[in-house]
């Protein structure tokens, strides 16, 4: 199993440690909900180091980001980050990404850390465009600091104007004197920063950024990553995401630009387009007692219509809700479910899928 | 370090029974509460429900995923703890306090095959 620079410092801290993705990562250290409210409230900071970079320089470098993404590269500015996934012919997800761009002989993909790999492969295989591709997974460590207070508490570290680092930019910035990469982009639905630097800065910055934040701050586990993410609808590849979901099935279709450049997969989503798709994400909400697990079936009038894709007891608001996937026309909101919890058949209601609104800095 | 108390029955799967007459009263433990987290759900039998020695009984739902909690004994559920229902952190704060159900026993016999307070110790140590 692979560890991260930090993974003394989670033990210290208490952390119980769990395999994901092949790394040893600390999914609590204190309580998921509390966690969870300290992200929402003040601030968290997040061991991200397992995720995936792969670095594309070259002439053709635009051009071959855009082969392989699905969202506009040509569109970016110098300093900008893109989400998006690389799909295969099929219309599947390879994996959903965050695009770095420097310039346009220089982008940065931010991968997964369960399909880091798989991506590194993909692209090699399709590099028709001359690029030098490298997977810069092992040379980088990455913390997330996210929340209300992640600036204030960022701020009091660096000179730098973080007003300067906007909603999905990047800098290359000092905090406490290491170079790092800086960009305003998280998984929380919270204001916050992504920060990437060399394993000897992070594991440094680790404590400092936890000292700087004092009691406004928390360490948090895979666990409250997960339920965050969920509350604002964001993805997990593998749960909404996967090679037999595409993007439009999965309601992303803001990181598909049909319009543009070709890409490895658009053929697919551009029928799915014209005759609607099939099926999709929706909210679910829970009418009887339980709790709403990824696999779990659902039904309508007995026939199977679906399934569960991430379900919890939302720990900011208590509802008990699940992301699903739903067959049409039983997506629609309002629509009477059933869903199977442990062989017993519990009613269900697709409500809105934002089950927290979002509260970005923009 | 987890709580365990002399004079209770304790299986392998981390319940413990109190024995009353010929009735069980089945929580889970104190090593079982800290695992799991913070318990949000308790899906409870119905009373007069069946059930068997090594059977599911219920299950418990903690943030991240659902665990089943096994029955000890055989017989029949003559009580299930309904406050559960609505504060299933009562498991999280007092795990020996708040029981689950109460079970008349089939078979006072199949005890013997559980742990005393010293095994347990001895396994989840």
């Amino acid at each position: 199993m692979k560890t991260t620079i930090l993974n003394e410092k989670h033990r210290a801290l208490g952390a119980k440690m769990v395999e994901f993705a092949g790394w040893e990562m600390p999914i609590v250290y204190s309580s998921i909900t509390e966690e969870h409210m300290k992200v929402r409230e003040n601030a968290g900071l997040f061991d991200v180091s397992h995720m995936g970079e792969i670095c594309i320089k070259g002439d053709n470098a635009e051009a071959f980001v855009d082969y392989i993404f699905t969202n506009d590269v040509t569109s970016m500015i110098n300093n900008q980050v893109l989400y998006g996934m690389m799909l295969y012919e099929t219309g599947g997800v390879v994996d959903d990404l965050l695009v770095y761009k420097f310039h346009k002989s220089h982008y940065l993909l931010v991968v997964n850390a369960s399909n880091a790999d798989k991506d590194f492969d993909w692209v090699v295989k399709n590099n028709t465009f001359d690029c030098s591709v490298s997977n810069e997974s092992d040379n980088f460590s990455e913390i997330a600091l996210q929340g209300p207070k992640a600036q204030t508490i960022l701020q009091q570290l660096t000179d730098f104007n973080l007003d300067d680092i906007t909603f999905f930019t990047h800098q290359n910035i000092r905090i406490d004197g290491k170079l790092c990469l800086v960009s305003r982009t998280g998984y929380t639905g919270e204001d916050g920063f992504e920060i990437y630097g060399t394993h000897f800065d992070i594991d440094e910055l680790w404590s400092i950024i936890l000292k700087s934040g004092g009691e406004n701050i928390l360490p948090i586990g895979l666990g409250a990553r997960d339920t965050l993410r969920f509350e604002v609808n964001l993805p997990l590849y593998g749960h909404e995401l996967s090679d037999s979901i595409t993007p439009l099935e999965a309601g992303y279709g803001f990181a598909v630009k049909l319009e543009a450049n070709n890409f490895i997969g658009k053929d697919v989503l551009v029928k799915q387009k014209e005759t609607k798709t099939t099926r999709r994400i929706c909210g679910l909400e829970l009418v009887d007692k339980g709790i709403m697990r990824e696999g779990y079936k659902v039904y309508h009038d007995s026939k199977e219509v679906g399934f569960i894709t991430t379900g919890y007891k939302t720990p900011t608001t208590g509802r008990i809700v699940a992301l699903a996937m739903i067959d049409r026309p039983y997506d629609k909101l309002g629509t009477d479910l059933e869903v199977e919890i442990r062989n017993k058949v519990k009613k269900a209601v697709v409500v809105k899928k934002k089950f927290f609104t979002k509260n970005y800095k923009k | 370090m987890s709580k365990i108390i002399d004079g209770l029955y304790y299986a392998n799967s981390h319940e413990w029974v109190k024995v009353e007459d010929a009735f069980a009263y089945v929580g889970i433990t104190d090593y079982a509460q800290e695992s799991l987290g913070e318990i949000v759900f308790v899906e409870l039998p119905e009373e007069d429900d069946e059930i068997s020695a090594g059977g599911e009984l219920s299950a418990i739902e903690s943030v991240k995923a659902a665990s089943d909690i096994v029955s000890p004994v055989t017989g029949t559920i003559v009580m299930v703890n309904e406050e559960l229902e609505d504060s299933p952190e009562l498991v999280n704060e007092d795990p020996y306090e708040n029981w689950i159900v109460k079970i008349e026993m089939e078979n006072k016999s199949e005890l013997e095959a559980l742990l005393n307070a010293a095994e347990y110790k001895e396994l989840i140590e």
